[in-house]
């Protein structure tokens, strides 16, 4: 009988604090936010007016509040690999674009990568893939650094791909990348020698301009 | 793909620069817009309600019918709108699915109206998202309860032959089929009535002679109660027997819980029969009686309420079950505590702890004989406590049974839920196969890829055409992204079962050896050549049927489809028409490694493509020196 009277008494507070969690998820829904005019927009990006709006509506579609935090940025983007785990990329490409580092991107931060991805000048795409690289934004490229985006890259192929992906190929594709990149054999990649490298190799060039004329 | 994520492709894509200083390899052309279009605003009319939503919104399921060409033969040139002649209120839900991704039922929706209208757009309703789902599985459920109730109504109405044996088990499981049934039904239920008041009876004084003390009726009335026992004994038997007989499976029918209700109902009778005047046995004889007072449970074949009793009780088991814990452990406490605190006290009836339980239970239960009874102050406060607990303890688990009596319907409906788990199973797999659709979808365009790229160099262009419409833009952007994902790293997407041959004859690393499982696959040359050359000259069929959602056997093509495409390979090297030799020649320039990859038998080289014969040693490096 005491035993039960003890689990009645417990069972209000275990109440309240699901009700505390559950204002802490309104909290977080309530955050919206509304992007800057569209002429700022305009002026700010290389996109016109109309590829703006589409853009916009795609956005706020997937994201009613305004703003992509890392879960659904990843979720989103798993969606287009769907043998393989993107997760790992995603969080890499989400600190790409979240430029501020606030933990969400908003509208101006996606339609700012975008723009220099899509219409930006052949250095300021390179500019943006050693971003993209340089993980913890020192500037310096690292072995590691290059490992974990390179498994990010691998995983991302998932487990059925021809042939057979090996434990060591993503260490051997760092090496060659290495061999490439690192002029100095200083065992990173700085910004210059990465510029450098891509611009004198015709492949890297010409699939920059790739997907010139998505959107 | 997800539909709803479609917008976000060209985002996709442009990450896709990520992967460019990495790569090796130059990356494939990616899909150009031919004649690409400003998004456009459709009108749909549906019954005079006009719905506008732009045009890649519908483009986003091309399998359905507002995603496909087949809305075309909706058109109406004159008012540029799409009319359609359905209704509109559900025409909502399956607009908002193309909006939203998610398909959603609308409670107040008719059933088979709302099931019509999705197969007319060609939407699968497995799709419905888990929000709705549990509730049309429900809807349908009881549709398809009150379709069979309907049908079987019918069915009673009229069935021709069936064997005696047969008519005899449904006159006995539906009395009311037939009025031969329902007066057995009524003599059977006549007759347990006639035996529980008998045995009822049997007990009662019955007026006593003067100078002897009362008598039970049944010991002076020994011979009428003996006869109506034996009569009643003997409906049984033979209801019994016939059952036996009728039932379609004996042995099922034996283990049933009502047969052996019977079984125990007439057993004491023949065992007192068989069983002597004995002294020693009579006793047991007296217990064995007390069984006749299972012909009671018989009724429970006459009243369906019963039965729901009976298998409520059985499903609320481990409620039950938890109470009487729970009980047993208050009474062990409390019995405890009276027992010591009544321990000091003279003359206690409180002897032992098992004599205990007997005042706690009684207390409990707020019963209070007063048989037992406190005498000290200690007791008395501790026996207050008791029967206060008590009250709490015995309401408590009550609202816990009401509320099981109350969902009594949907406990009747476990073997359905059962059946549904299944069709859960079977609704994920075909959800699961549209989504690998997806991935199979880039695997499939891959090989018309290659022959899109063949057909280019003969210049048939209108081939080309409908190739390409047959894949929508989004997919083939959508199928560049995973190409330029295999060349940053060099490996390729392959299906399972593939991956499984590869992965396991890696193991082997013995090439020869290859060779006769691959011309294993000759028997599908066979026909895979018939059916390619035929494909030269009528464009691929099937080319968009792994976009469509047709899962069971679109699974069984793709088996098909990988085989071939290990057996074009050998067309190529065994036996070769000219043309192919031509076409071989042009496009093992691009062949991508799904060919080369698969290591040539030594065999088959003659054929003088220089490219070849670098194939054995490392995939890897073939797919290099190839391009």
């Amino acid at each position: 009988m005491g035993a039960l009277m003890v689990i009645f008494s417990l069972q209000p507070k275990q109440r309240s604090k699901t009700r505390d969690s559950v204002e802490d998820e309104l909290e977080l829904s309530a955050v919206r936010h509304r992007p800057e005019g569209l002429e700022q927009l305009e002026a700010q990006t290389r996109f016109s007016r109309k590829e703006l709006q589409i853009l916009y509506r795609g956005f706020k579609n997937e994201c009613p509040s305004g703003v992509v935090n890392e879960e659904t940025f990843k979720d989103i983007y798993s969606q287009f690999f769907p043998q393989g785990d993107a997760s790992t990329y995603a969080h890499f490409l989400f600190n790409a674009f979240d430029t501020d580092h606030n933990g969400s991107v908003s509208f101006e931060d996606f339609v700012m990568g975008l723009s220099i991805l899509l219409r930006g000048t052949i250095q300021e795409k390179l500019n943006w893939a050693f971003n993209l690289y340089d993980i913890n934004k020192d500037g310096y490229i690292t072995k590691e650094e290059m490992l974990d985006i390179m498994k990010a890259i691998y995983d991302m192929m998932g487990k059925c791909t021809y042939p057979v992906l090996k434990e060591e190929t993503p260490r051997q594709h760092v090496e060659v990348f290495f061999q490439k990149m690192d002029k100095n054999k200083d065992g990173v990649v700085t910004i210059d020698e990465f510029i450098d490298c891509c611009q004198n190799d015709e492949n890297i060039m010409r699939s920059m301009h790739l997907f010139e004329n998505v959107l | 793909m997800a539909a709803g994520v479609a917008a976000w492709l060209p985002f996709a894509r442009a990450a896709a620069i990520g992967w460019m200083p990495v790569a090796n390899l130059p990356m494939p052309v990616a899909p150009t817009e031919k004649n690409k279009r400003q998004d456009e605003l459709i009108i749909l009319n549906v019954s005079g309600r006009r719905f506008e939503t732009w045009r890649n919104t519908l483009d986003r399921y091309p399998d359905t019918l507002l995603g496909s060409s087949e809305k075309e033969f909706f058109y109406n040139e004159e008012t540029k709108e799409y009319f359609f002649d359905r209704d509109p209120d559900v025409f909502r839900s399956i607009l908002n699915f193309y909006r939203t991704g998610k398909l959603h039922y609308p409670r107040y929706e008719c059933i088979s109206s709302y099931e019509e209208e999705l197969a007319f757009f060609g939407i699968i309703p497995e799709i419905i998202g888990d929000c709705c789902y549990e509730e049309y599985k429900d809807r349908k459920r009881e549709n398809a309860e009150r379709l069979m109730d309907d049908q079987e109504d019918n069915k009673d109405a009229k069935l021709p032959n069936m064997t005696f044996r047969e008519t005899m088990w449904r006159a006995f499981e539906n009395p009311h089929t037939s009025t031969m049934a329902l007066v057995f039904y009524y003599v059977t239920g006549f007759f347990i009535a006639v035996s529980v008041i008998t045995n009822v009876v049997e007990t009662v004084p019955c007026g006593s002679s003067p100078n002897q003390k009362e008598v039970p009726c049944g010991e002076r009335y020994t011979v009428a109660f003996f006869c109506m026992d034996t009569a009643c004994v003997m409906i049984f038997t033979v209801e019994y027997l016939m059952r036996l007989f009728a039932a379609p499976s004996r042995y099922r029918f034996m283990r049933s819980v009502m047969s052996i209700i019977d079984v125990v109902a007439i057993l004491p009778y023949y065992i007192g029969l068989v069983m002597t005047d004995n002294e020693d046995v009579s006793g047991a004889f007296v217990t064995l009686r007390v069984f006749r007072v299972f012909r009671i449970f018989k009724f429970s074949r006459h009243s369906q309420g019963l039965r729901i009793l009976g298998y409520t009780l059985k499903s609320c088991a481990s409620e039950l079950g938890f109470l009487l814990f729970s009980l047993t452990m208050a009474i062990i406490i409390f019995a405890t505590v009276m027992f010591y605190a009544e321990k000091g006290s003279s003359s206690s009836k409180f002897t032992s702890i098992p004599a205990s339980f007997w005042y706690t239970i009684v207390t409990m239960t707020t019963l209070g004989y007063g048989d037992m009874v406190p005498k000290t102050i200690a007791g008395k406060i501790f026996g207050s406590i008791c029967s206060l607990s008590g009250v709490l303890v015995i309401a408590l688990p009550v609202p816990v049974i009401v509320s099981n009596f109350s969902r009594i319907y949907h406990q009747n409906q476990r073997a359905d839920k059962r059946r549904a788990q299944k069709v859960q199973k079977a609704r994920l797999a075909r959800i699961r196969i549209t989504k690998t659709e997806g991935s199979n979808a880039f695997l499939h365009s891959k090989r018309n890829g290659l022959f899109n790229e063949a057909l280019e160099f003969t210049n048939s262009t209108e081939e080309e055409q409908r190739l390409s419409k047959s894949t929508s833009l989004l997919e083939s952007q959508h199928h560049h992204l995973l190409h330029c994902l295999e060349k940053t790293t060099n490996h390729e997407f392959v299906d399972e079962q593939y991956y499984q041959q590869s992965y396991l004859e890696a193991g082997l690393q013995n090439y020869p050896s290859r060779s006769p499982s691959l011309s294993s696959q000759d028997g599908v040359t066979g026909t895979c050549c018939s059916r390619r050359s035929k494909k030269h000259h009528t464009p691929l069929p099937n080319a968009s049927a792994p976009a469509h959602m047709q899962p069971l056997t679109h699974t069984h093509t793709h088996q098909q489809g990988l085989q071939e495409l290990s057996t074009i390979h050998i067309q190529t090297l065994n036996i070769l028409p000219a043309m192919m030799l031509k076409f071989c020649n042009q496009f093992s320039s691009q062949i991508t490694t799904a060919i080369i990859s698969i290591p040539t038998p030594p065999v088959t080289t003659p054929e003088g493509d220089a490219h070849l014969p670098a194939a054995p040693t490392h995939q890897n490096v073939v797919k290099v020196s190839a391009l």
